[in-house]
Parts: structure tokens; C-alpha cells; sequence
């Protein structure tokens, strides 16, 4: 079932260790994104796919043949570099066409070929252009059009859109996903933002000093954080200390003044995460004094002080009155708008 | 602004270049339109330097074969001593740059090193290893009875190379060296991951990309080679002589300055039209690769 498989992938570098026990099975046409922060192994991951560094342990396969064994030349992978890494002497439509003369298309097979990859990016018309004469969201295309005219099994793209600005890269990301849905390549997108990684992906893998910490659904690893880094990684988040008291039935979750049924299987002392756009203003719950209103357009941003801490509450722009800065106000949310982890190292 | 401050401005940058621009022409200009002057005037065994306008010098440079003959040589030695840094020495950049940290730093302090020694110590080293019988490494042949005679070097074109390509290695290095940092890191992966072995890697991608490098290096140790006087001094002596060595003796042996002159002022316009023209060419046939 797995169409391309990492197992227990490891990579050092002289003493450090970089990447760590690294699984992962990905099914033919998915696209999956690496997301971590800066300097967390992402691009390492991707170079040991693509073969330029061997890893140091652990075994990579494509439909279940051992990818390691094969030279980077020959394992028919489309790769899109952060730099784009054209080769500037060379016009556009010769870029793309020179994974085609490596594998000795003939001429008028690949002046075809070439000619359908570049209107795919819509970059028909500039087949005669040098990329230096292109401009950045240019080159990007046609990095992507190099990449994917010798039809590889899997796409592999480190940070491709991280030289564009913001709203030329919200565009490519759209084109980007339609364009693998249309072709349905395998793509392995690495980036350290996370709103590009929900927006393209099937199932995000996120990553932290260079190990997996969770696997799954944009919606899943957003709603369901296993762990403290993936709920802060991925979008503005709530942590508040909280106690759950088994000494009255049924037990309770305690956070504050805010109190609720407690879910089954911990006790003692917990961390509750709560995303800021599901916590709502009511007459019971967390006390707080909102510090600060900031209008958004459509929506407001509160930053607040609790009883548990600082709290950051946004809420719909829907025309209701919302309270001003100083307003003293309750802070509730339902129960399973939250996630509860148990509290080390109280 | 007001007018004050506007000529103010004006005349400034004048005035701050003015000591340098001083220097340019007092120690340049001039000596060399004098250098331009003295070669129409006349000269004579006995009556010395005449402050006349004729064309004798350049009719004679013109006609006898003599100049056509050292002229062509001093092309033909700068020619094959540039074919010869470039094919070592872009190779040598090359792999220079493929090397890890300490090693790089190492050999980079290796090649860049015989730039601290003065030409003439440098070109003596191969005198000393290669002059005649007393020559070194002659020596040591024909006492190993490996040679009869020492091995042909001192006053041969061949020789003359050799050492002139050996001055002017380190130049050709760092023109080459100036162009593959230049090059995007990932450039040889992304060729690689298309499916290019290491020879088209070199062949296809790298070497158009180094290309004005190389011949940028090319230019410097052209002209450098065609007005050397040092090494071919050394190596060929005045059996041998070059353009800048014959325009040397004009002037202090035979003391026949406006000859000197007229040799002189010919290797400079040659030169500058060689290296301006050439510069041309390169910059429009590599102008992707130059923006
Ligand atoms: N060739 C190397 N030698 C030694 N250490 C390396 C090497 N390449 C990468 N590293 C280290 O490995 C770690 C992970 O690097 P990697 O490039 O995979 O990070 P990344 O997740 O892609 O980061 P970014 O988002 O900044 O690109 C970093 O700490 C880096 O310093
Ligand atoms: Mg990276």
C-alpha cells in the first residue's frame, strides 16, 4: 500500500544527530508536507529521499525496491530547490528540456513535452526567456516545469515558495495544489509555514529538532495537537494550567473559576490547550481583564489577563457589541473544543 | 538648494579626486605621451636623440622581419602560456572548491602563496633547477646517466612558458575560483536529480557557467604575459628576446630611446585593442551569465 516508505530514518553529522528514527509511509498521489521550524532536519529528510546524503541508518523505499541503493541520477525523482537552481545559461524551454535529453526523448517528442510543461505552469511565451530575465515567481515555475516534464515518480519540493512574497505565494499555492491534483504526482513539500502546509497538504508531518512529533490530517494535527510544540507550532494556541480532582464524584477539570466534567484517564495536575477562536465571553468560566482590543477586519484579537495567565481570544466580526479594553470579563469554551495533556514536572 | 550649495557640489567630487587625478596624469599621462613622442624622433650613432617628426622607427619596425618575427613570438608565447593556465588552472579552482573547510583554506594558501615572492625569486627557482649543466635537477639526470645532456629549458620558448605559466598561475585560479562562487550550490544536485552523469554535469552545466571566468583570467594573464619582462629576462635573456626585452635594450644597451619608444607604444596598442576587443566579445557572448 505504501507507495514510498522511510523506515526508522536516522542521519548524523559527525556527533549530531539530525534527523532520528524517522517513519513514515506515504501512499501514491499524496501530498505530504515537513513542516518544523528552522534547522529541525526538513531539508535533510528530503536530501536523503533524493540521494544527495546517504542516511546513516534506516532504509527508504519506492514501491517497495530500496531506494538507497540506487544513484541520485537514476531514481527519477522531481526535485524543486529552494533557490530554483536553474541553470541560467540555459533559456527557459532548454531548463526543461534537459531532464528529457538525459533520457534521449527525441527532439520533436521533447520540444512537445516541453512546450505542454511550460503552459501547464502558464508560462507559455517564454520558452526563449533566461531565468535571469524571469522574475521570481517566474523561475518558480519554471523550476516546477523542470521537475515535473520527466514525469517522477515523486515530487520533491524544499521551500519553493519561500522567495515570493505573500500574496504572489497564496497564487502558487493554489496552482500548486491544482496542478498535483491534476497529475496526481506523489509531492513531498518541506516548509516551515504552517498555513502553506494546512492549505496544500493531505497529511502534514511535524517536526521538531529532528524527530517526528505527529503525523496527520491538516484538521487532526490543528484540532488534536499530540504534544505542547505541535499546538504552539501550528497557529496561536492557549495553554492553562489546570487540576483534575478525583475526590468528588463525577470528577471534575478545574482551570481557574472554570470548571467542567473531567475526561477519563488522567488525574492530578494538567496542562488544557485551547485554541483562541473557540474560547466566547460568558457569565461563568475563566476570570479575566481584557488588555488589549486589536480590530482585524474580520475579526478581533483580545489579549487577556486570566486567573491561569495571559489568554488571546479572537472572535467573529459579526456585528455583535464586543467588550473594551479593561472590561472586566468570564472566559468559557466547551469541553471538547479542548485538548488535556498531563503537566510534567508538576 | 541654493546656488552657492549647487556649485558647491558641483565642483566637489573635482576636488576630492583631484590629488589622485594629479598622480594619474603626472606619473602616467605624461610619460607616455612623451613615450608616444619620442618614437618619431630621429636617433643616430653618433648625433644621438634628434627632436624631429619622422616615421623612420615605425618604417623600419614596419619592414624588417626582425619585429614582425619577435613580435609574433611574444603573441605566441602569451597565447600558449594563457591556453596552458587555463587548462591547469581551471581544473585546479574546480576541485579547490569541491574540497571540505580546513583542506580548501590550505591549498588556496598554496596557490595564492607565490604571490608574497617577487617574480624574479620565482623565476630564478627554475634557473636554478633547469640552467645548464649546473642546473639541479640537470645535474641529478646526468649523474643518474638518465640524460647526456641538460635538459633543453633555459633560452627556449618551452621553457619560457612553463615559468611564465607558473607566475601567472594564481591569477588564473582566482578569476576562475570568483566565477564558481558564483554558482548556486545546489546547481550540481539539480543537474544530478535530472538524470546527468558527472562528466555532462561538468561539460553542460558548469563549465558555460565558469566560462567568463576563465576568460576573464584569460585576459589578465594575456596581457600580463605579453608585457612580462622578468621571467623572459631570466629564461630567455637576449638571446631570446621578447617585445618588453627588446624594447629594454633599445634603451639602455643601444641607447637608441626612439626605437625603444616606437617598440613600446606598438605592444601597448596592440595589448589594449587585444584586451578591449576581446573584453567586447565576451561580454555579449556571456551576457546571461554576467547580469
Ligand atoms: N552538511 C552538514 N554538516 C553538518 N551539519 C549539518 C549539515 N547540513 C545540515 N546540518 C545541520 O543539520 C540541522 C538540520 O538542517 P536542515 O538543513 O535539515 O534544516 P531545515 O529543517 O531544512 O531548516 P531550514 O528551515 O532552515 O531550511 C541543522 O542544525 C544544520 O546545522
Ligand atoms: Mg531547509
Amino acid at each position: 500500500m505504501a507507495y514510498l516508505e522511510l523506515d526508522r530514518v536516522a542521519k548524523q553529522f559527525g556527533a549530531q544527530t539530525v534527523v532520528e528514527d524517522f517513519s513514515l509511509s506515504v501512499g501514491k498521489g499524496e501530498f505530504i508536507s515537513f513542516l518544523g521550524p528552522s534547522g529541525c532536519g526538513k531539508t535533510t529528510t528530503l536530501q536523503m529521499i533524493a540521494g544527495f546524503l546517504d542516511p546513516t541508518r534506516g532504509a527508504i523505499r519506492l514501491e517497495g525496491k530500496d531506494l538507497t541503493a540506487i544513484h541520485p541520477a537514476k531514481r527519477g525523482l522531481g526535485i524543486v530547490f529552494q533557490s530554483y537552481a536553474l541553470f541560467p545559461h540555459m533559456t527557459a524551454a532548454e531548463n526543461v528540456a534537459f531532464g528529457l535529453e538525459m533520457r534521449n526523448v527525441p527532439r520533436n517528442e521533447r520540444a512537445e513535452r516541453v512546450r505542454a510543461a511550460l503552459a501547464m505552469v502558464g508560462l507559455a511565451g517564454y520558452e526563449d526567456r533566461h531565468p535571469r530575465r524571469m522574475s521570481g515567481g517566474q523561475q518558480q515555475r519554471v523550476a516546477l516545469a523542470r521537475a515535473l516534464v520527466i514525469k517522477p515518480s515523486v515530487l520533491l519540493l524544499d521551500e519553493p515558495l519561500s522567495n515570493l512574497d505573500a500574496k504572489l505565494r497564496e497564487e502558487m499555492q493554489i496552482e500548486l495544489r491544482q496542478i498535483q491534483r491534476t497529475i496526481g504526482t506523489t509531492t513531498i513539500l518541506v516548509t516551515h509555514d504552517q498555513n502553506e502546509a494546512m492549505s496544500l497538504s493531505d497529511r502534514i508531518v511535524v517536526m521538531s529538532q529532528g524527530k517526528i512529533e505527529q503525523i496527520g490530517t491538516p484538521q487532526e494535527t490543528y484540532e488534536r495537537p499530540a504534544s505542547a510544540f505541535v499546538s504552539q507550532f501550528l497557529g496561536k494556541t492557549n495553554d492553562f494550567a489546570g487540576t483534575i480532582d478525583r475526590t468528588v464524584a463525577p470528577t471534575q477539570l478545574l482551570a481557574g473559576s472554570w470548571r467542567a466534567p473531567a475526561p477519563a484517564g488522567l488525574g492530578g495536575p494538567v496542562t488544557v490547550s485551547i485554541r483562541p477562536e473557540r474560547i466566547g465571553f460568558g457569565d461563568a468560566g475563566l476570570s479575566a481583564k481584557i488588555i488589549t482590543r486589536i480590530f482585524q477586519g474580520n475579526h478581533w484579537l483580545f489579549q487577556c489577563d486570566s486567573e491561569c495567565g495571559p489568554a488571546i481570544v479572537i472572535r467573529q466580526n459579526d456585528g455583535q457589541a464586543q467588550p473594551a479594553e479593561g472590561d472586566a470579563v468570564r472566559l468559557t469554551w466547551r469541553p471538547e473544543d479542548m485538548s488535556v495533556r498531563a503537566r510534567a514536572g508538576a | 538648494m541654493s546656488m552657492a550649495a549647487e556649485e558647491r557640489s558641483v565642483r566637489a567630487p573635482w576636488a576630492l579626486t583631484a590629488p589622485a587625478l594629479m598622480l594619474f596624469v603626472g606619473v602616467l599621462l605624461i610619460p607616455l605621451a612623451m613615450t608616444v613622442m619620442l618614437s618619431f624622433h630621429d636617433w643616430g650613432q653618433y648625433k644621438g636623440i634628434e627632436p624631429v617628426f619622422i616615421l623612420k622607427n615605425w618604417h623600419e619596425i614596419a619592414t624588417d622581419p626582425y619585429y614582425a618575427e619577435m613580435f609574433w613570438r611574444t603573441f605566441r608565447i602569451a597565447i600558449l602560456t594563457t591556453l596552458l593556465t587555463a587548462l591547469l588552472g581551471a581544473p585546479e579552482a574546480y576541485i579547490l572548491n569541491r574540497m571540505d573547510g580546513r583542506w580548501k583554506s590550505f591549498f588556496l594558501l598554496v596557490i595564492l602563496g607565490p604571490l608574497l615572492i617577487s617574480v624574479v625569486a620565482r623565476t630564478l627557482g627554475w634557473a636554478l633547477l633547469f640552467g645548464g649543466n649546473n642546473g639541479l635537477v640537470n645535474k641529478l639526470l646526468m649523474s643518474l646517466g638518465v640524460m647526456r645532456s641538460p635538459i633543453p629549458f633555459m633560452f627556449t620558448e618551452t621553457g619560457m612558458i612553463i615559468a611564465l605559466a607558473h607566475v601567472m598561475m594564481p591569477f588564473m585560479v582566482l578569476s576562475v575560483w570568483a566565477a564558481l562562487q558564483r554558482l548556486d550550490p545546489q546547481i550540481e544536485n539539480a543537474a544530478m536529480s535530472l538524470g546527468a552523469g558527472p562528466v555532462t554535469i561538468i561539460r553542460r552545466i558548469i563549465m558555460p557557467q565558469i566560462m567568463p571566468g576563465v576568460l576573464s583570467g584569460a585576459i589578465i594573464v594575456f596581457s600580463l604575459s605579453a608585457s612580462a619582462f622578468a621571467t623572459p629576462a631570466i629564461i630567455g635573456g637576449r638571446r631570446l628576446k621578447v617585445a618588453a626585452t627588446l624594447a629594454y635594450d633599445e634603451f639602455l644597451n643601444t641607447l637608441n630611446w626612439p626605437l625603444g619608444a616606437a617598440v613600446a607604444t606598438l605592444l601597448l596598442v596592440a595589448l589594449v585593442l587585444i584586451v578591449v576587443g576581446s573584453n567586447a566579445l565576451i561580454e555579449r557572448r556571456y551576457a546571461e551569465v554576467f547580469r
